[in-house]
């Protein structure tokens, strides 16, 4: 009899762990793809946040918010976020709905900080599969009153920001090489707006392009053998393309009032803007050269500052209507796009869910996070000065 | 038999119990050591004014190292500044006057040349004005090489929306500030 009903516990026992194992697996692996008419328009994920100490849960309500997330009482929550954080950040997620744990996680070393970016990481890969933005980083323009300014790079929620340069001259457009620790970026500091390499392990830069006329808006290609920019050297401002360390030399475009370069993921296309047949328009051209194609974006006249997201499918602008709003329609054309929020100058987070833009206040810029789905925004921290021009590492 | 009838039932509670903080048990907190440093991403960014190598090209970028040794004079042409509508870098007939005194100008003293500030109102996202600006200095210089004067001798520049000279968030503002400066350039003495 004993041996019948340890036999019967065992068996029980394994089945039901399994099972509800396995289930634990499968749901760290969905992978949500939305459609465009959720643009904007999704509901935020109720989770609640309890035990950690204010810093810390500041730091998580920040990462989340911005990643779709909104905050209730555990008894709302459709997922409860709980731990502590003394000492060390120590977490753990309840799928409330499904009455299970999806994360149980502790962090050591470096600061407070950053254990709680770690952890917010792990929630939002926990919850929906996709890797988070938390420990990203970002470069962005602080300019003062004068018009000059320096290039800085940041967190993502702009702390622990550095100024790369130290010039006191005009500046603009900085570029990350993908997967390196290098940017791009324009500066007037040789009398000229001239485009820069730099590498910001060593502080070693040359300068990429120093033509007659502008060499600006630099865009490092998706795998950093490449950089497009705009030129006028050739008596109007066109797309161009080089090596990084300038040899190489192509026009791509005779289009007349191109600005704003960008590439598509897969390093065979640029997009820009343009004007064509008298319509300001965004368009694209083969990165090895080809016709200029024109993107539409039906009902967004005056589009610019095009970027295309690291998952290939969608681009945002700005929209220059009076006013500029942050646009984003799918990079095939096959929907119009959506206006989103009063911005300018948008750049796609690495998990092409999140943008970063500037928006306009008083006379100068702050720069903000804007979560594509539900439409939430929120200030990074502000350097003083007029803050603008991001791009966000890939 | 009688106490097989209550081992069922008690047998699936407890498993069930031991199942759902099973996994918990099976696998204990996960420790994630944070390394120190910004981001991971950026280590110590060097001094930033290291600068590497040579000029690309050999140093012969296009036509900009004819214009190293020369002085600017902005008082000599400060009166000829031409000014643009809203989003357009086309020269307007009023403003042939000052172009056509930048001309005489530079025909006067052939060992002069001539650098094209292209400017532009706050209305414009910031690379886009860029372009523009450029586009108005360009459209200057083409004019004034209608006019005879060699393109060879004149340099464009754009500062987009960064140089406006009336602050101001108004049209009064903008008009002054979408506009071409022009600076006569004089060669350095022992030049």
């Amino acid at each position: 009899m004993k041996n019948c009903l340890r036999i019967c516990l065992s068996l029980l026992f394994a089945i039901f762990a399994v099972a509800l194992c396995r289930g634990q697996n499968d749901q760290n692996e969905i992978v949500i793809n939305r459609p465009v008419s959720e643009l904007g328009n999704t509901k935020p994920v109720p989770v609640s946040i309890e035990g950690f100490s204010s810093e810390v849960t500041d730091i998580l309500k920040f990462d989340l918010y911005v990643q779709g997330f909104t905050f209730v009482a555990p008894d709302a929550a459709q997922y409860q976020i709980s731990g502590t954080s003394a000492g060390d950040v120590v977490g753990r997620v309840v799928d409330r709905f499904a009455k299970r744990n999806i994360l149980s996680r502790s962090y050591n070393g470096a600061t407070l900080r950053r254990q709680a970016h770690a952890f917010a990481d792990d929630v939002v890969q926990a919850i929906t599969g996709k890797k988070g933005i938390a420990q990203t980083r970002i470069a962005f323009k602080v300019q003062g009153a004068s018009g000059n300014g320096e290039i800085y790079v940041a967190d993502f929620d702009g702390h622990n920001a550095q100024a790369v340069t130290h010039d006191g001259t005009i500046v603009s457009a900085p570029s990350w090489v993908p997967g390196r620790s290098a940017l791009y970026y324009n500066s007037y500091k040789l009398g000229n707006p001239d485009i820069f390499y730099h590498n910001l392990n060593t502080g070693e830069r040359h300068v990429v392009a120093h033509y007659s006329g502008s060499n600006i808006s630099p865009a490092a290609s998706p795998d950093g053998s490449r950089v497009a920019m705009i030129m006028s050297r050739s008596g109007s401002p066109n797309v161009w393309v080089a090596n990084p360390d300038g040899s190489g030399l192509r026009k791509l475009t005779s289009t007349s009032e191109d600005s704003s370069p960008c590439w598509s993921p897969d390093g065979e296309w640029i997009c820009f803007a343009t004007k064509i047949r008298e319509r300001r328009v965004l368009a694209k051209v083969p990165a090895g050269g080809g016709d200029v194609q024109v993107i539409h974006t039906t009902g967004a006249p005056n589009p610019t500052e095009p970027d295309w997201s690291p998952d290939g499918k969608w681009i945002a602008f700005t929209l220059q209507a009076g006013e500029f709003d942050i646009c984003v329609m799918p990079a095939d054309g096959s929907a119009p796009p959506t206006i989103l929020v009063r911005g300018e100058d948008p750049s796609w987070s690495p998990n092409s869910r999140t943008l970063i833009y500037a928006r306009r206040t008083g006379g100068h810029y702050v720069l903000s996070l804007l979560d594509v789905y539900t439409k939430q925004v929120k200030d990074i921290r502000q350097i003083s000065g007029s803050d603008s021009e991001p791009a966000w590492a890939k | 038999m009688k106490m097989m009838k209550l081992v069922y039932p008690m047998a699936f509670v407890l498993a069930l119990t031991l199942a759902t903080t099973g996994c918990r048990n099976h696998k204990p907190y996960g420790v994630t050591p944070i390394p120190n440093g910004p981001g991971g991403q950026v280590g110590d960014i060097g001094s930033g004014g290291t600068m590497g190598g040579n000029l690309p090209g050999g140093g012969q970028q296009a036509s900009l190292s004819g214009f190293d040794n020369y002085n600017e004079d902005r008082a000599a042409l400060a009166n000829y500044t031409i000014h643009f509508a809203f989003d357009s870098a086309a020269i307007r007939e009023k403003e042939q006057a000052n172009l056509q005194a930048v001309a005489s100008a530079l025909s006067s003293d052939p060992s002069t040349k001539l650098t094209i500030e292209g400017n532009c109102d706050e209305r414009g996202t910031e690379e886009y004005n860029r372009a523009l600006g450029e586009r108005r200095a360009l459209a200057a210089r083409q004019a004034l090489a209608k006019m005879g004067i060699d393109p060879a001798r004149v340099r464009t520049i754009s500062y987009g929306k960064d140089k406006p000279v009336d602050a101001g968030h108004d049209e009064s503002a903008w008009s002054q500030n979408r506009r071409d400066d022009f600076v006569l350039l004089h060669p350095k003495t022992g030049a």
